[in-house]
């Protein structure tokens, strides 16, 4: 247990480093960027299904409700950059991702790839549920622009990173939830894009599981040339492995900048005034209960009351002067006695 | 246009490989597993041959090929159609996920039927084989007749599927016609021939694509005779226009299909 705790805090450190050369090089601003996004708009258009009875008889347009999920968001991330996204619930990550990621069409504004391969990995990347895992690694594959030669070679190691065993041939609609993103996960770690995007996916599958795709992940990022964009709610995740953080709320672009700035700011954010209340109830409560414990450490109930005695305590200690002179009175009779003492011996 | 020619390159592979294993999966879990590809067609023949016969007395000469030929044009065709329509809805979980031209989407179903139809039509020559039918020449026609059906099925199948994601009684609406247009298309019986009054015939003949590509198809196969190449010229274009309105239907407005889900 020991040695692999010093594993990865060692691996921990080396990644660091790696990640503090990017950030320097990145402020020298002469990287090329592998995304640029103009004043990006997504909007969302809820056409309640129209059902052909309604609209024969009633000739009302069907009402369009239009929600806007990206506001205008600009930004532009470097080459070989790991940037996190953070912002609450509902605020249009995942949306802006898979605009990313071709998926959806932006309504306005622009992105520029830079005609780099991007894949995108959220919960349950699309399968087939008839077919066998094998089979949906190669479709998926597939639709991420692999051609079947360069997927036959790597299937052994998807199949073994993601520790399915002999379920790899059996349906997919047979999995557990679970085994269902581990395969989802190995498919998109191990066939790597050169842009990937990550939808909250660091966080699936057991304990040990967590920590191998996240040790595979940091692996796949050191590499230079790979641009990362990671969306997590983990602050845990995206101090570890991010380098810059885009802070979205509201479809809008709130904050953006290096790690180190943005977190503590954004955790300040969610907390609230909710929870400064609470931490100086708690603050307080702990002084009362040092001050306490010293008492009963001193164990005198004298010195329960300090505060008020301060005096009485000085009056206590002008004293003992005195008591030296009438001390050393004491002493300088002892002499006397050993002389006599003395004297007895001789006779 | 280039954009559909290279969208088409380079998803052609996923679109195969889809079909394959989707024919696969059909067969994975039956008992009789590929044995119904062959059944299948087989069966269905019967019974018509049965109704058209026996119940209504009226025969063609090979019949039985007569109705195996146009059985299995009419599958293939009203089979595609019938499934583009909640193509992207039951593919909703791949289509949410990554990014394809929902064409292809059809191209995987057309090669699924298009395979089906392929081991019926292995049928058709071995009862042609059976019955010493006389071939001719005219068996080249078959090439252009396929590609005219494809080319329809495609187009037809394209803008279903566009308006199958916002309407959804839609499904109910091509039911409904699907049946109507199997009766009107002489599958069991020859409207050329056969009593159905004289301005319906042409019409029949003249306005409903499967049931014109299915006479000639017979008329070419089993009665040696030269199909009518200027309709089939015409049939054909027509294809490619609906093709066309189909695929740019679907690049304008593929990217709000996951947003309606």
């Amino acid at each position: 247990m020991e040695d692999r705790e010093y594993v990865v805090e060692k691996e921990d450190r080396e990644f660091a480093v790696g990640r503090e050369d990017r950030e320097s090089a990145a402020e020298q601003g002469d990287r090329e960027y592998a995304i640029e996004v103009e004043n990006l708009k997504v909007r969302y258009k809820c056409l309640n299904k129209i059902s052909i009875r309604e609209s024969i008889f009633s000739l009302r347009k069907s009402q369009v409700d239009i929600i806007e999920a990206v506001r205008g968001v600009s930004f532009k991330v470097p080459k070989g950059e790991i940037m996190g996204i953070i912002g609450k619930n509902g605020s249009g990550k995942s949306t802006l991702l898979r605009t990313l990621a071709g998926i959806f069409a932006p309504d306005e504004g622009t992105i520029d790839l830079h005609g780099h391969s991007v894949s995108l990995l959220s919960i349950g990347v699309g399968f087939q549920k008839k077919l066998s895992g094998r089979e949906n690694i190669l479709l998926s594959g597939m639709l991420l622009g692999f051609t079947e030669a360069q997927i036959r070679e790597k299937m052994d190691e998807i199949i073994e990173f993601s520790e399915l065993g002999d379920f790899i041939d059996r349906p997919v609609k047979t999995y557990s939830s679970g085994m269902y993103s581990k395969l989802a996960f190995s498919i998109t770690a191990i066939l790597e894009t050169e842009i990937m995007l990550l939808d909250e996916v660091l966080s699936v599958g057991d304990v040990k599981f967590k920590r191998k795709s996240f040790r595979k992940m940091r692996q796949l990022i050191s590499n230079e040339d790979r641009t990362v964009v990671i969306v997590s709610h983990n602050n845990n995740t995206i101090k570890r492995l991010c380098s810059s953080v885009l802070w979205i709320h509201e479809g809008e672009v709130k904050m953006q900048g290096p790690t180190s700035e943005i977190l503590p700011k954004y955790r300040r954010f969610m907390s609230g005034g909710k929870k400064k209340k609470a931490r100086r109830k708690k603050r307080l409560a702990r002084k009362r209960m040092l001050e306490q414990q010293r008492a009963m450490a001193e164990g005198q109930a004298g010195l329960a009351e300090v505060p008020g005695n301060v005096e009485e305590t000085q009056a206590v200690l002008t004293e003992v002067p005195g008591n030296v002179e009438e001390t050393q009175a004491v002493l300088t009779e002892v002499p006397g006695t050993m002389g006599e003492a003395q004297g007895n011996q001789t006779e | 246009m280039k954009r559909f020619i290279n969208d088409s390159k380079k998803y052609w592979e996923v679109a195969k490989y889809s079909a394959k294993s989707t024919l696969k999966s059909e067969v994975a879990n039956s008992h009789l597993s590929w044995l119904w590809w062959i059944l299948d067609p087989l069966l269905f023949m019967m019974v018509y041959s049965f109704i058209a016969l026996i119940v209504f007395g009226k025969g063609e000469k090979y019949f039985a090929a007569f109705v195996f030929i146009g059985l299995s044009s009419w599958d293939f065709f009203s089979k595609t159609v019938k499934q583009s329509v909640r193509l992207v809805s039951q593919n909703s979980a791949i289509v949410s996920k990554v990014y394809l031209p929902k064409y292809v989407l059809i191209y995987t179903q057309m090669m699924v039927n298009g395979f089906k139809m392929l081991v019926s039509y292995v049928l058709v020559v071995g009862i042609m084989v059976i019955y010493r039918v006389p071939v001719s020449y005219n068996l080249i026609y078959m090439i252009p007749l396929f590609l005219t059906l494809f080319l329809m099925t495609f187009g037809i199948s394209a803008i279903l599927l566009h308006f199958g994601v916002f309407v959804d009684d839609l499904f109910n609406v091509v039911n409904v016609l699907m049946r109507m247009a199997f009766y009107l298309s002489g599958v069991f019986y020859n409207i050329a021939n056969r009593n159905v009054p004289e301005p319906y015939a042409s019409l029949l003949l003249k306005c409903n694509p499967i049931a014109f590509i299915m006479n000639e198809l017979r008329k070419c196969m089993i009665y040696s005779v030269t199909p009518d190449l200027r309709l089939l010229a015409f049939w054909f274009v027509m294809g490619i226009i609906l093709s066309v309105i189909g695929v740019n239907c679907i690049y304008k407005h593929e990217n709000s299909y996951v947003k309606v889900g």
